[in-house]
């Protein structure tokens, strides 16, 4: 049925047992956007290191979508190359855009999302804390809160 | 409670209106559709369809322009629905309703018509926490333009407005109040003729946003001594891009042109024109004609139900609506009365973010409106990111509000609060 496949017994989990759900001391690089048409907002902040992401940590509020992808995404990120981050991303793009099947191997958990993209409305809220990271990624300063656009 | 249902389904026949209503019988997978977001947009009867329709079949063609039958029968249809409004809404004069898009036209309008010619540094303009984003921006680029300052009625914890400052907020400085009729997330009843009287004692004039007010009480402009009143006709089972604006003559008399172009002039010059005569000053270009004249059909439809009758029924729902819905252990902002509120219903169910909830109540065949309803004031008022909101109209049952309490057991289901 359509339902379990958005709310996903993982996605429920990550929602309700949010994964590095915290504020990252010593993290060089942030960026905070919210989605002013539901109110959702997410921090994401990042410790590089050696062309790494060493560590990555999240805060924010939201419906569950929006919340457990952040929260999967915190866990898939760590520890990969900043290439190959900012190749996750993209491909985890591609997939809420219904255009890209994901490597279940490489994509893990975060294929339980893969079920928000018959819901058009909601992609966003699953696209929203990737989109921070790449800002942050991109030397965002957080200063950019506020803006998501739609 | 039952007593409750029974008399909710007496002050209209509820079941003879769907069948009016062709989308009605849609279904959401394999479960009926229960359509309760008319306070975005109201669904539309066959009678307005068909009127619009045989607009196009038959008699279009431009208005006020050419001299033959079919632009004759056009004006005639276009000025009558015009008159059918006027009446609506109480208005003695039909040349006292200027056709709009709706009600953020409406707005506009007067912000930028009335409010930069008669509004200058130090004014003020009163508002309340309770305007929808249309009734504070256009505001807000007015006074970027006239150096006038912006004022806001806070709101009780009920949602009401609180008036107990009234008398600072509305003062000799004040020039114009524009507020909400009736709230599009907490359904609030302003108090508006003790506004509108307010008001006048200081020399003010009131605007009242009508989209939600129009559509579901009866209005009566001179009962109600308003200045200004917009109305949205696709909230009120006409096409959308119909309304109008109401504002007493000699206003419109003294305002500038909104908009310049075809029709709103008199004479063209190289350095100047002139303007047509009120209401057409502000109709420039080709209108929205089909439209207006759907209109006109959805005013006769909502006249034959009875505009008491229409307000009866929804009194009626929207009270089963909240007593059922506390029961199931919603929060719900705004008054619980059903006699200063409408049918507008912002709530919170248990712990279920208000984008989950809408999604799990569609698989369940409910159409709800989640999200901040244009109403951020509001939303920081209550300390909430969103609302979900179910909203009722001449066609909804109690049988629905029941779909929507059972599909509200399914998001504890799913997310097992």
């Amino acid at each position: 049925m359509a339902l379990d496949e958005i709310y996903k017994e993982t996605i429920l989990d990550h929602y309700k047992n949010p994964r590095n759900k915290r504020e990252l001391p010593g993290a060089e690089l942030s960026c905070s956007r919210n989605n002013p048409l539901c109110g959702d907002e997410i921090t994401v902040f990042v410790h590089e290191e050696d062309g790494k992401v060493a560590g990555v940590t999240f805060l924010g509020q939201g419906c569950s979508i929006s919340q457990s992808s952040a929260s999967m995404m915190t866990e898939a990120v760590t520890g990969k190359s900043v290439q190959d981050t900012e190749r996750l991303i993209g491909e985890f793009r591609g997939m809420m855009a219904g255009d890209a099947e994901p490597d279940e191997d490489e994509f893990g958990e975060l294929v339980a999302l893969k079920g928000v993209v018959k819901y058009p409305i909601r992609v966003k809220c699953a696209v929203l804390a990737w989109d921070v990271l790449q800002e942050a990624l991109s030397g965002g300063d957080g200063k950019a809160a506020g803006t998501a656009a739609h | 409670m039952s007593v409750t249902k029974e008399r909710a389904e007496g002050a209209l026949d509820v079941a003879r209106i769907r069948a009016d209503f062709p989308i009605l019988s849609r279904m959401v997978g394999d479960k009926p559709m229960v359509f309760l977001d008319s306070a975005a947009t109201s669904q539309k009867p066959r009678q307005v369809i068909e009127a619009e329709r045989e607009f196009y079949e038959r008699h279009n063609a431009n208005v006020h322009r050419g001299i033959y039958m079919l632009s004759e029968e056009a004006t005639e249809l276009y000025e009558g629905a015009r008159e059918k409004l006027a009446r609506f809404i109480g208005a003695s004069d039909p040349a006292t309703i200027v056709y709009t898009r709706g009600t953020t036209e409406s707005i506009n309008l007067v912000a930028h018509a009335w409010g930069r010619k008669f509004l200058t540094e130090g004014d003020e303009i009163l508002l309340s926490d309770l305007e929808h984003h249309s009734n504070i921006v256009p505001w807000q680029l007015c006074v970027r333009d006239t150096g006038a300052v912006l004022r806001y009625i806070p709101l009780t914890d009920d949602g009401l407005l609180d008036l107990s400052d009234l008398g600072t907020l509305l003062n000799e400085r004040t020039k114009i109040v524009s507020v909400s009729g009736m709230s599009n997330s907490l359904g609030t009843l302003p108090p508006i003729r003790q506004l509108a009287d307010a008001a006048h004692a200081v020399g003010a004039v009131i605007c009242v946003d009508g989209a939600q007010l129009v559509p579901h009480v009866p209005v009566d402009v001179t009962a109600l001594d308003c200045d200004f009143l917009s109305i949205s006709g696709h909230k009120m089972l006409g096409p959308t891009a119909s309304g109008g604006l109401y504002a007493r003559r000699e206003l419109l008399e003294a305002m500038d042109p909104f908009m310049g172009g075809g029709h709103m002039i008199e004479e063209v010059h190289h350095d100047h024109s002139t303007w047509n005569e009120v209401p057409y000053k502000f109709e420039a270009g080709t209108m929205n004609i089909a439209q207006e004249v759907g209109l006109g059909a959805a005013v006769d439809y909502l006249e034959a139900l009875g505009m008491d009758a229409v307000r009866a029924h929804e009194e009626e729902i929207t009270g089963y609506a909240i007593d059922r819905m506390l029961e199931a252990g919603a929060t719900i902002f705004g008054p619980k009365d059903v006699s200063v509120r409408g049918g507008a219903v912002s709530f919170w169910y248990k712990e279920v973010h208000p984008h989950d909830l809408a999604t799990i109540l569609n698989e369940e065949g409910v159409a709800v409106r989640a999200g901040h309803h244009c109403n951020q004031l509001v939303m920081r008022r209550f300390g909430v990111p969103a609302t979900t909101r179910a909203s009722f109209y001449v066609y909804n049952t109690n049988d629905e509000v029941d779909a929507l309490i059972a599909a509200l057991g399914k998001a504890e289901e799913v997310f097992g609060f």
